[in-house]
């Protein structure tokens, strides 16, 4: 699968957020940790969903996660080249994010639920870096 | 015991389903309202609420000529009507008025005179989801399944079958779109959208629209049609992003939509004579049949394969045909509601004989919110 990165829908970050997108950029997948109840989730917000407190912290994942679902598209998409995978991944941290999977066939056969996978930066255009994932283990 | 305070004495779709491109989707909304209080032997000027989705309840009203004294916008995607009859209820009841109407109408295959809707890129879908090539619900919606499938034993086959059962409804029905019977193996050949799902487990792309008109239950024998009197309901949100959901394998929405709509009806899941789930696609049956309680963890595949919700089953399910096979035009509650409408009144044409109490389910966006409705033949229960 190749993605032309001139057709990614680029994300537009919102004061709330930009320290997620600041840290693709550095290379880091920046969650965030509730100082209190100490629940780490995602999307980012300024308080923790879990306990309503607003003074939390940056916590940077270790970008480790499992294939938790997904669909292969066969309708055509412009920054696609064929069907691709959409998935939903799960964080270690125990966070889910939706995410393409890179370096990989895109078929059921090699897209198996729970396999490892790590995340894998990759930048569209306008400053942006997106968080894709990878098999953890897969050549670079 | 529980005793209705509302009933339903106006129901309607559209003249047309299917393709209407001789109509804006406001007409639409008006083409079922008239139909509605033609049913109801009501006009206009009776009424003085009105809810809606998809337009404004100010455009609606005011298309139609009606000065409304409450009305509700509510807008949580295609069971936003279930939520407008559950609200019809609590404003009806209170007094804040006494005659409401509750339209759709959805120009989904012609587009004349619809609204688009997208994602901005500064929304949390636009930041998070929308970057991976997600094509709305045929993509989205569909995105938990293969872990649903895995978490719970059920197969592909069994996921497919959904579609051929429905067809059965279907062929029972003049106005459905689809009525030519199918099979497991032709739903799995049939052209891959989004793996594992194929056309035939997508709904269908259709223009419509339909209404309700709700009065206080003690009024309701005084209209020329059976009251189906809204006996309880439940509604709630999940989230607006797939990625987001607590457990792809279980909606939490229709958990606690399901449970507060047997709860404030009094009824148990054996009382239950006909059942309708909003079903987008194929799996949204084999969620709702678990997470309502229906069936337990891992057994709607099974059940809905082996026919227990077919034509002469035990739980007659989706009994137009669905969106799979009925219609679809994008937010699909008000068919759902119209067919429990029918069953309950004994006018449905796949007619399922004696149903005293129907269960209508909904969904919203993808999985991100539900409504769950009970109608009964009678106010007493």
């Amino acid at each position: 699968m190749k993605i032309d990165f001139e057709q990614v829908t680029v994300p537009v970050p919102t004061p709330e957020t930009a320290h997620f997108w600041s840290g693709c950029v550095a290379g880091e997948l920046r969650l965030q940790q509730c100082d209190d109840c100490s629940r780490v989730y995602f999307p980012p917000r300024p308080f923790c969903p879990d306990c309503g407190q607003r003074a939390v912290s940056i916590l940077c994942g270790s970008g480790k996660a499992r294939l938790l679902s997904y669909v292969i598209n066969h309708r055509p998409h412009p920054a696609f080249d064929g069907p691709y995978a959409i998935a939903v991944v799960e964080l270690e941290e125990g966070v889910t994010m939706m995410a393409n999977i890179l370096n990989v066939p895109q078929t059921p056969e090699a897209l198996i639920l729970d396999m490892p996978l790590k995340v894998a930066f990759r930048p569209i255009r306008q400053g942006i870096v997106l968080p894709y994932f990878e098999p953890d283990g897969a050549d670079l | 015991m529980s005793a209705a305070k509302v009933a339903i004495v106006g129901a309607a779709e559209t003249t047309a389903l299917g393709r209407i491109p001789q109509m804006s989707q406001i007409q639409l909304h008006a083409d079922a309202a008239l139909n509605a209080l033609a049913d109801a032997g009501l006009t206009l000027k009776d009424i003085d609420g009105v809810a809606t989705a998809g337009e404004s309840p100010t455009a609606v009203a005011h298309y139609l000529g009606i000065a409304p004294n409450w009305v509700d916008g509510t807008a949580v995607g295609g069971c936003s009507f279930m939520l407008h009859v559950r609200h019809a209820v609590a404003a009806i009841e209170s007094g804040l008025c006494q005659c409401v109407l509750i339209t759709h109408g959805e120009s989904g295959r012609s587009n004349v005179g619809r609204a688009g809707w997208a994602s901005s890129p500064g929304s949390l879908s636009g930041q998070f989801e929308s970057p991976f090539g997600g094509m709305g619900p045929t993509t989205l919606f569909t995105l938990p399944v293969l872990r649903f499938l895995k978490d719970t034993g059920t197969t592909l086959e069994q996921l497919a079958s959904v579609a051929v059962i429905q067809r059965q409804w279907a062929a029972l029905n003049p106005r459905a779109t689809l009525k030519e019977p199918t099979s497991v193996e032709a739903v799995l050949e049939d052209r891959m959208i989004a793996y594992p799902f194929t056309k035939s487990q997508c709904c269908l792309v259709t223009d419509g629209g339909g209404a309700l008109i709700l009065v206080a239950a003690e009024r309701a024998k005084d209209f020329p049609q059976s009251p189906v009197y809204i006996l309880g309901s439940g509604e709630s949100t999940e989230t607006p992003m797939i990625s987001q959901m607590q457990d792809l394998t279980r909606s939490r929405a229709f958990q606690m939509a399901g449970a507060r709509a047997f709860e404030t009806a009094g009824i148990q899941h054996s009382d239950v004579d006909h059942l309708m789930i909003y079903d987008a696609f194929a799996h949204l049956p084999l969620y709702g049949l678990e997470d309502l309680g229906f069936c337990g963890r891992g057994e709607a595949g099974a059940f809905i394969a082996s026919g227990q919700t077919a034509p002469g089953g035990i739980l007659p399910l989706n009994t137009n045909g669905g969106g799979l096979s009925y219609m679809h035009s994008g937010m699909y509650g008000m068919y759902a509601l119209q067919e429990s409408v029918r069953q309950v009144r004994g006018t449905a044409a796949a007619k399922v004989a004696g149903v005293e109490i129907s269960v209508c389910h909904g969904v919203g966006g993808m999985f991100g919110a539900s409504g769950t409705v009970v109608m009964s033949a009678s106010k007493v229960r």
